[in-house]
This record gives structure tokens, C-alpha cells and sequence, in this order.
């Protein structure tokens, strides 16, 4: 089987994922006991007749089969519908305005993340069997259960209220004009030659990226130090060793080896990393994908909450494929 | 229920003095915070002198002799809502693992013991579920069944079911080939016996890692869940929800309402964490 076919094959894979959450989705807010518009309106004081319009304006008198079809087709065209709460409100349209903060903000996370999982596990590695080993340890089992609101909020008001330093909540400054052209705002600012919202931008994405970096970095921390004092015992390191290459390049050698389990991890590990920007998000007030799922939820807007699960499925499944497809490039063996 | 029992109290002896020394420390340290905690809420009466749900001093005191974590902006004491949120937070855990334990132990049985068609199936819906992100799945069913401390729990449950039918499919996949499975296939023993009374106790000591480590993703999903305001409602105590609350008051500086919540929520995730992360050392090495 070539590369292009491993690819198509993979893909294909990815629609009974995001078919099954969608059912599993669909099935949870249809069919569970509720009614969405009671839900949505908070109150069960409305004449029938007022009901049955709005049931029907959203389709919710058809059969369940017609809807969960009927709403299938739609999200296969990019259509999720308009807003149950603010009527007329195109939910893709919001979705799309909001997707670009969540990506920023989890690419931010991730690059912490490995940052400080990379320089604990090679510390923790070189350092075998030490002090200093044991309390990276320790650090890489602990930073997992740290919880992240409270995490965040703490950082506010350590560098935000008490010394002064960062900003605690928002994507940028309000005061400063910035031309969207992509969405992700430093990629703006930089495109737009807006220095100062560029300096901005990054100031308040530092506080969320390193909350979200620090709680997911424990894993990486813990593989990393794995895979190192495995490449560090093998028999190409000592022959290193004997021909007398300095020690430092050594490591580095070794630890682009102990990289591809670690690169791997970090695909499989998005699904945690969108679940923390969630709390990342309501936590810094990030106007991103998190935020909007909480707002929607609080309104118990329901198409909304089905669109952003659906975006979400959809993204696991692609970051899957993506790290498939990575290791199949690097491991030849997995295409066969 | 009552052979059930008797397996759990068996492994537990088994695994007590056994517990090689580099795991020791980690499940004793790890026991005893869970055990503080249990503590706390068994004898929370006893431990503070106020109602949590009522007002009993001036708002926003910070730590003192009298109210050792504070006051919030009702004036109840910080001590008495931490105390009694022991009681919540215990109760949601360990409901919602119980119940995700009693139907994907079961599940992961008959799948794994079976195969076939009804197996990829499982699998399948299961592996989508587990790749979901959890809290995102948790909310959705939360919003659904509508804020309740019980639907919290019934939320929990359902996202772990696929990580207690994953790892009982995988073993009894192994385990089934071995010799003395087949022996009770031979002797002719009633399926349900072959399942649970001759596999299952070969799971046991992988089943109480996964809960331990399930048990930390639980504390932290159900702090989560009150803070976005989808479990208890107000004024019942819980650490989630006075960290929501207490959140607004960050900026002017009250900081005693939103670092004892949260220190409680991370100190009893940790718990659950260390003792998973002992016992699975123990685990590994029986297996290797």
C-alpha cells in the first residue's frame, strides 16, 4: 500500500468518529427529557400555541429521524444553523469569528508545554537517579492535578493585581485598533506592521499559555526522561562516548532520537489540551471557542452547544489523521 | 455484591504489605490526603462550629483565629464551606465512578470475552467517546439532563465508562487465551462464572489503578462542571463553585476566597493521583 493510499484509507476513518459524536451529541440533546425552547426561554409559562411556533421555526416538530438527517446535511455543507437565544445569528459565522483565539491559545499552550517538558525530562534524565531527578518527578506527577481556574486565577492575582505586570483577561488591549485579516491576532499584528498590538497581544496571551503549558506539561516531562535514559544507554552513545564526542553533543544527538514518541504524544494529547483551553479560556475571559461554549451553555443554547461538540469531534479526528500521517512518513513499516 | 467484596478486601490485603518501596511512599502520601479528606467530611460538624449556607460574620474578613480561611461576600465562613464541601465533592466522585465502573466493567467483559460484530461496534463508539475531549463531553451532557449535583454525576460517569471498558477489554483479550480459561470452558462452567468469577479477579489490581487515576480526572471534572455553574446550585458548599464565586473578587485582591477552594480541589486530585501512580508501579511489576 503506497503513502496515498495509507492517506485516503486514514481519512476515511476520521467520519465514524465525528459520525458516532454526532449521534452520541444529537442523542443527548434530542432525546434526553427536556424541552430545548422551554430550556432556552427558562420559563414553562408560554401558550402552547407560541411554543409550537417557535418548535416548528426550528424544526423541532419534524420526527427525529428527519431532524438528525436534516441537521446532517447541513453541517456536511458548513451550515450549523442560527442561534436559539439570539434569533437570526449564524452559528458558523460565530464559530469561525471565535475559532482562531482557541487555536492561538492551544498552540501557545502546546509550545509551553514541550518547552517545559523537554528542559524538566532531559534534567530529570542527565540527572538519574538524584534529588533533583526525584523532584522533576514529582513535579511531572503533580502539575497534572493542578486545577486551572484556580491556577489562573491565581496568577492574576499574583502578576496582574499584586506586582502589576500582565494582563489578566481579554485577547488585546482594547484601546488598540487592529485590522483583522486571519483572525490570529499576532499573525495580524505582524502582517499589519501593528507593533504595539503585537506587543499587546502577546502580553496577555503569556499568563494563558503558561497556565494551560504548565497543567499539561507533566506528561511530557515523564516521556521525555523515559526515552532519554533509554537513548542514553544504547550502544550508539557509547559508541559516541569512546570516540571521545563531547558530552553535550551527545545529548543532543540522543534527544532527537527520544523526540518522535514525544511529538507523537502530543497529537493524541489535544483532545486534553481543547478540554483545558475551556477552562483556560472562561478562566482569562479569551474570547475563543471555550468562552463561547460556557455563554452558550448558560443560555441553554442548544444548536449552539451541538455546533461547537461537532467542531471539536471534527478537529480530534483531523489532529488523529495528522499524527498518523506523521508517523507513517517517519516509520515507513506503518504504511505496510 | 457480596462476592464482590470479598475480591476487593482480598486484593486489598494482597497489595498492602506487598507495595514495593518505590511506590510505597507515593500510595501512603497519596492515602492520606484522600483519607484527610474522607475525614473531613465524615466529621464535618465536629470540625467547625458555623453553618455553611449562613451568614455568621461581617463579609470579606480575611483568615483570622475565628475564621481561619475568611469570609465571603454573604459573610459565611470560608472553613465551614470548605469542611462541607468535602461532603459534595466525595459525594459526586465516587457516585459517578461507581456507576462508570458498573457499566463499563461489565461492557468491557463481554465485549472483550465475545468479540464479533457487537465488540467492533462497542469498541468503536467507545474509542470516539474516549478521544473527546471529557469536559467538553461532560458539560454537554450536563446542560442536557440541567444543573443538579446528581446529574453531575451521572455526566462524570459517562464520560469514564470508555476508559474502564478499554483497559477490562484489553485485558480480557490476554487473559482469555490462558490455559486455565480454558479449563473452566472445558469443565463446562456457566459463562457468567467464567466472566466474572474466574477474569474478573485477574483485573482487579489493574481495575483499582484505573480508579485511582479515574478518580483524579473525576475530582477535577467535577470542580470544573461547578464552576461553570452546572452542578450544585447555590448555596450548597463545594470547592468548584466558591472558586466561580469567589472569581469576580480577584481583582480587589480578596484572595483567601479563591485559594483555599482551589488548594482543596488540586490537594484531593493529588491524592487520587499519587496513590494511582504508586499502585501502578506495583501493577507493571507484577505484569513484567
Amino acid at each position: 500500500m503506497g503513502l496515498g493510499r495509507y492517506v485516503a484509507t486514514r481519512a476515511l476513518l476520521i467520519i465514524p468518529t465525528v459520525l458516532i459524536l454526532y449521534t452520541l451529541v444529537f442523542l443527548i440533546l434530542r432525546v434526553l427529557p427536556g424541552n430545548p425552547v422551554i430550556a432556552a426561554l427558562g420559563t414553562k409559562n408560554i401558550p402552547p400555541e407560541q411554543l409550537h411556533k417557535l418548535m416548528a421555526e426550528l424544526g423541532l416538530n419534524k420526527p427525529l429521524y428527519v431532524q438528525y438527517f436534516d441537521y446532517l446535511w447541513r453541517v456536511l455543507h458548513g451550515d450549523f444553523g442560527t442561534s436559539m437565544v439570539i434569533r437570526g445569528r449564524s452559528i458558523t459565522a460565530d464559530i469561525l469569528e471565535r475559532l482562531p483565539a482557541t487555536i492561538e491559545l492551544s498552540v501557545a499552550g502546546l509550545i509551553v508545554s514541550l518547552v517545559i517538558g523537554l528542559l524538566t525530562g532531559l534534567g530529570a534524565s542527565v540527572k538519574k537517579d538524584t534529588p533533583v531527578d526525584a523532584g522533576l518527578r514529582i513535579f511531572g506527577a503533580v502539575t497534572y492535578t493542578l486545577f486551572i481556574p484556580w491556577l489562573g486565577l491565581l496568577f492574576q492575582l499574583i502578576f496582574g493585581v499584586w506586582l502589576h505586570l500582565l494582563p489578566v483577561s481579554g485577547r488585546i488591549d482594547p484601546s488598540i485598533q487592529l485590522k483583522t485579516v486571519t483572525g490570529f491576532y499576532i499573525l495580524d499584528s505582524i502582517i499589519t506592521h501593528n507593533w504595539v498590538a503585537l506587543k499587546s497581544c502577546l502580553a496577555h496571551l503569556i499568563l494563558p499559555a503558561i497556565t494551560l503549558g504548565l497543567v499539561l506539561s507533566g506528561p511530557y516531562t515523564r516521556l521525555v526522561r523515559s526515552n532519554m535514559i533509554k537513548q542514553l544507554e544504547s550502544n550508539y552513545v557509547f559508541a559516541y562516548l569512546a570516540r571521545g564526542v563531547r558530552n553535550r553533543k551527545v545529548i543532543m544527538h540522543a534527544l532527537r532520537n527520544a523526540l518522535i514518541p514525544v511529538v507523537t504524544y502530543a497529537g493524541l494529547q489535544f483532545a486534553l489540551l481543547l478540554g483545558g483551553a475551556v477552562l483556560t479560556e472562561t478562566t482569562y475571559d479569551w474570547p475563543g471557542i471555550g468562552t463561547y461554549l460556557v455563554e452558550k451553555v448558560s443560555y441553554r443554547d442548544y444548536p449552539a452547544v451541538q455546533a461547537v461538540v461537532i467542531v471539536f469531534a471534527f478537529f480530534v479526528g483531523l489532529i488523529s489523521l495528522i499524527v498518523d500521517l506523521i508517523y507513517a512518513f517517519l516509520d515507513p513499516r506503518i504504511r505496510y | 455484591m457480596e462476592v464482590l467484596g470479598k475480591l476487593v478486601s482480598k486484593v486489598l490485603k494482597s497489595l498492602a504489605p506487598s507495595v514495593p518501596e518505590r511506590g510505597r511512599g507515593m500510595v501512603y502520601v497519596g492515602l492520606g490526603i484522600v483519607l484527610a479528606v474522607v475525614f473531613m467530611a465524615a466529621a464535618a460538624p465536629l470540625l467547625t462550629p458555623y453553618d455553611p449556607t449562613k451568614s455568621v460574620a461581617d463579609p470579606f474578613l480575611p483568615p483570622s483565629w475565628g475564621h481561619p480561611c475568611g469570609t465571603n461576600k454573604l459573610g459565611m465562613d470560608m472553613w465551614s464551606r470548605i469542611v462541607y464541601g468535602a461532603r459534595t465533592v466525595l459525594y459526586v466522585v465516587f457516585s459517578a465512578i461507581a456507576l462508570s465502573m458498573a457499566v463499563g466493567v461489565p461492557l468491557g467483559l463481554i465485549s472483550g470475552y465475545f468479540g464479533g460484530k457487537v465488540d467492533r461496534v462497542l469498541s468503536m463508539v467507545m474509542d470516539a467517546i474516549y478521544a473527546f475531549p471529557s469536559l467538553v463531553l461532560a458539560i454537554t451532557l450536563a446542560v442536557a439532563l440541567g444543573p443538579s449535583l446528581v446529574n453531575a454525576a451521572i455526566a462524570i460517569a459517562v464520560v469514564y465508562v470508555p476508559t474502564y471498558f478499554r483497559m477490562v477489554r484489553g485485558q480480557v483479550l490476554s487473559i482469555k487465551e490462558e490455559l486455565f480459561v480454558e479449563m473452566t470452558r472445558v469443565l463446562g462452567l456457566p459463562t457468567k462464572d467464567i466472566l466474572f468469577k474466574h477474569i474478573l479477579p485477574h483485573l482487579l489490581p489493574t481495575i483499582m489503578v484505573v480508579f485511582s487515576l479515574s478518580a483524579t480526572d473525576a475530582v477535577l471534572t467535577e470542580a470544573a462542571l461547578s464552576y461553570l455553574g452546572l452542578s450544585v446550585q447555590f448555596p450548597t458548599p463545594d470547592w468548584g463553585y466558591d472558586l466561580y464565586r469567589g472569581k469576580g473578587f480577584v481583582l480587589s485582591g480578596y484572595w483567601w476566597l479563591i485559594f483555599f477552594p482551589g488548594l482543596m480541589i488540586t490537594l484531593l486530585a493529588a491524592g487520587f493521583a499519587l496513590v494511582g501512580e504508586g499502585l501502578s508501579e506495583q501493577v507493571r511489576r507484577e505484569v513484567m
